[in-house]
């Protein structure tokens, strides 16, 4: 078998693979260290972090669905500092991959502020900015749904931070997709990550009562890899700067999938949750399903659908 | 943590929807009380967390209740079935000696830089463990108090057996509903430990809660441990000044630290049930 060529280069950043934890779904890395070695990851997306620490939505913010799961954990994090100070040195101390910021703010200024702080420290490789979450009320997702809001918080970021390559992470919770990224772009983003959870609902049958505390939160799993899919061709076409594809991705097939569709890197969420060596064994898979589809570098494949 | 294959020795109804599961596996095992492994179910997409009531030198013995299509589907899987646990590993990173333990290439690698700590190293003691941090038998000084409520009475079989090896007491209390909803009542009383039930219809021993079959048979303990419902085990905490552990549950996610879906409120701050505990202080609980 040829040497597979793996890597991927996001904008500057080079990976060693496009194999990427999805934010919320990884914790802050450290918590997998002893699992297995983080350094077979292309990148890493942190937990989603605001300025001020948060403890969250109140518990059950579990649901199971079909192919899929619920989630409304409502960004619980240590806040901008711990992240900056202690999260992300402890990581580079055990990992070379591209750490990723994941920020999240309930006003303009709080993202242009928490994203200045992810710039300025040197642990953190790129910024990915959540204006997609669905389980913070007047935050979140509020910003991602309209293309005027996204364009703000990108322009805002792309002033506060000076050094790192932004991503704007959009929500699929919207009736055209394109128009937000295209509004990002226009507003400075350095690439989009697509796509977040889609806002999803279960009820207990027995109780009479949703299973969620919160009611409804973000759905997420193979069920969405379509949608998913979809979503990161439409943007990849329209769109200049680069995308990582995130939703529903299980499998190394489902990487080459998404590439194909124009994703540069593939993040992998929910997944990570049931078998939290599957990013392991996705980048293990790689090689040898590189060989049968007759591909030697990943790079060559972006976007090629 | 680690993915294990442990294959069904048997899996049978030994109360009302309630099952005692006997897994095996090809190596050694060894699992503390309270701890818990997350079973994947085929079919469903998240594992199903079940605490262990027993830990055999090469297997566990699981109870659980039937109250959904998960452990629906697991209930009717027949002996010799395969089940993919996640399970914890002792220390450092997946062990490669472990039979039936995946092992990953990347899991030897040792980071070129960015390194100012040593790579983890193997661990010495090759066996499998639970997930979580379980009860605290060593902490008991003599007497220990064990109180259960409906299958909560699962983990406090272990949790009996480790006291005992410590030269100590165990008294239980357990708590149901009704009488054919009784289990592990007579595993605990062969260990030697006597055991006090209550049942909410007074069908077995003290009619109504825990806290009514305690008062009743005024146990001398110096330290209590205790499972089941949270509204039970707050009734317990209220009713005891003994120090104490509580079991908690929460619908879990991933089970094992990193998703942050069953952290909860406490004394100290926010918890993640799967990894922080299940088992807590009293003091901890924020009921």
């Amino acid at each position: 078998m040829v040497t597979k060529d793996l890597s991927v280069s996001l904008c500057g950043l080079q990976l060693a693979n496009p194999v990427v934890p999805a934010s919320g779904t990884f914790g802050f890395g450290l918590e997998l260290a002893d699992t297995f070695d983080l350094n077979v990851l292309g990148g890493i997306s942190l937990k989603g972090t605001t300025r001020e620490a948060r403890f969250g939505n109140p518990t059950p913010r579990i649901a199971e669905c079909t192919a899929g799961m619920i989630n409304s954990v409502g960004l619980q994090n240590p806040g901008i500092e711990v992240l900056v100070s202690e999260k992300a040195p402890a990581l580079r101390r055990i990992y070379r991959g591209a750490i990723i910021a994941n920020i999240s703010g309930f006003s303009v200024e709080e993202y242009a502020y928490n994203c200045g702080r992810a710039d300025a420290c040197p642990d953190i490789d790129l910024i990915e900015v959540n204006v997609s979450c669905p389980n913070v009320h007047a935050g979140g997702m509020a910003f991602g749904t309209d293309p005027q809001s996204a364009a703000s918080v990108t322009k805002a970021v792309r002033e506060a931070v000076r050094h790192k390559p932004v991503f704007i992470k959009l929500s699929p919770n919207v009736t055209d997709i394109v128009s937000i990224a295209r509004a990002c772009e226009d507003a400075g983003a350095d690439g989009i990550t697509l796509i977040n959870t889609l806002l999803g609902m279960r009820i207990d049958i027995r109780r009479r009562k949703p299973v969620i505390a919160n009611k409804m939160g973000g759905f997420s799993g193979p069920a969405v890899f379509p949608l998913a899919l979809r979503m990161v061709y439409q943007v990849a076409h329209a769109c200049s700067i680069p995308v990582m594809g995130c939703g529903g991705v299980r499998r190394a097939e489902d990487v080459i999938e998404m590439m194909m569709a124009g994703a540069t890197a593939v993040q992998v969420g929910a997944e990570n949750l049931r078998n939290p060596m599957v990013c392991a064994e996705i980048t293990e898979a790689l090689p040898a399903l590189m060989d049968s589809l007759g591909i030697n570098s990943l790079q060559d494949i972006i976007g090629t659908v | 943590m680690q993915k294990s294959i442990f294959h069904i020795e048997s899996n049978d109804a030994v109360a009302r929807d309630t099952f005692r599961l006997v897994l095996r596996t090809d190596g050694p095992v060894a699992v503390c009380s309270g701890q818990f492994v997350d079973i994947d179910i085929p079919g469903y997409y998240l594992r199903r967390p079940i605490s262990v009531s027993d830990c055999l030198p090469d297997g566990l013995v699981l109870y659980y209740k039937v109250v959904g299509e998960g452990t629906k589907v697991l209930s009717g899987m027949a002996p010799g079935s395969a089940l993919e646990l996640l399970a914890g590993a002792p220390e450092g990173p997946v062990m490669a000696n472990a039979p039936g333990v995946q092992v990953f290439p990347g899991a030897k690698k040792a980071p070129e830089k960015y390194l100012d700590t040593p790579a983890p190293q193997r661990s010495r003691a090759n066996c499998l463990t639970g997930l979580g941090n379980g009860f605290h038998p060593e902490k008991c000084s003599s007497d220990a108090l064990l109180i259960g409520g409906g299958l909560g009475a699962a983990p406090l079989y272990l949790l009996a057996k480790e006291l005992l090896a410590q030269g100590k007491k165990a008294t239980a209390v357990l708590g149901f509903n009704k009488a054919d909803e009784i289990c592990l009542v007579d595993e605990l009383k062969a260990l030697g430990v006597p055991v006090h039930i209550a049942t909410m219809d007074g069908s077995v021993g003290t009619k109504g809660f825990v806290t009514d079959a305690i008062a009743a048979a005024g146990p001398v303990f110096d330290r209590f441990y205790t499972c089941g419902p949270l509204p039970m085990m707050k009734a317990v905490c209220a009713a005891l000044s003994a120090p104490g552990e509580v079991s908690l549950e929460e619908r879990m996610g991933c089970g094992a630290g990193f998703c942050y879906g069953c952290t909860v409120q406490t004394a100290s701050g926010p918890r993640r049930v799967c990894a922080d505990g299940p088992v807590f202080d009293k003091e901890e609980v924020l009921w």
